[in-house]
């Protein structure tokens, strides 16, 4: 069982690493500013969730467990909120997204 | 959460606790935005079906990402949001942001405008799925 969860935490920890690389990979190809917080989104889901559920595999039943879930909930009300800011702001200062515009 | 329980640290814990509750009552900034218990069951059910939601847009997402031609085709799109509180719509562009590949750009009235990567995402949003889901969620009073 113990061995069994510290497998599980590893393959989350190095997943979630993964995920984050890949969403910083994304906002260096990506090509124009809106299509890059998608990039960014990858991290903040599973890049970030990812880790948290492997730490919390690590920390078992324990009052770290609690502290992580906390930052997990709070990460989950934050980071769309600002997203949704800075992609709101770019649009109001009048950056026309790239692609096929408004339909 | 220090795992240190002396009565001085619990103590002074409920004071500010108390100190801030009254604070926010002076102030008259309490209401039933703050902290939305009646939606615990609703959002159970809503939890589930949202987090496999956004895995399946994250691995569409890497796979875009690490594609060597990089396929989408960004586009802005306008959706409606048939939530009636305005703490429900605040949910779903919250939810359609966090979903990789699609961005809440504006917020209006009754509307949202989306950001999305690629016409697939554009798709599933405008399929209002999600828009259902949350309002079926928001209903459960």
């Amino acid at each position: 069982m113990e061995a069994l969860l510290y497998y599980a935490s590893w393959a989350c920890l190095l997943l979630g690493a993964g995920f984050c690389f890949v969403g910083g990979l994304g906002l260096l190809r990506l090509p124009d500013f809106y299509s890059r917080m998608h990039g960014g989104g990858v991290t903040d889901t599973l890049g970030a969730g990812l880790i948290l559920l492997g730490l919390m595999f690590q920390s078992g039943l324990s009052l770290a467990t609690i502290k992580l879930v906390m930052i997990g909930l709070f990460l989950l009300l934050a980071s769309p909120v600002a997203t949704h800011a800075i992609a709101r702001a770019a649009r109001h200062s009048g950056f026309a997204p790239q692609g096929t515009g408004e339909e | 959460m220090s795992g240190i329980y002396t009565g001085l640290l619990l103590g002074l814990g409920v004071l500010s606790c108390l100190v801030v509750v009254a604070v926010c009552r002076r102030m008259k900034i309490v209401d039933p935005e703050g902290h939305p218990i009646h939606l615990a069951l609703g959002m159970m059910r809503y939890m589930p079906w949202f987090l496999w939601a956004v895995i399946k847009a994250n691995i569409d997402v890497v796979r875009r990402i690490l594609h060597p031609r990089l396929p989408m085709a960004p586009r802005v799109i306008r959706v409606e949001a048939s939530q009636k509180t305005h703490l429900g719509q605040v949910i779903y562009a919250n939810s359609i942001t966090l979903t990789p590949g699609t961005v809440a750009v504006e917020t209006d009235e009754g509307t949202i405008d989306v950001h999305a990567l690629t016409r697939e995402s554009a798709e599933e949003v405008r399929s209002g799925d999600m828009d259902r889901r949350v309002t079926d969620m928001e209903g459960e009073r």
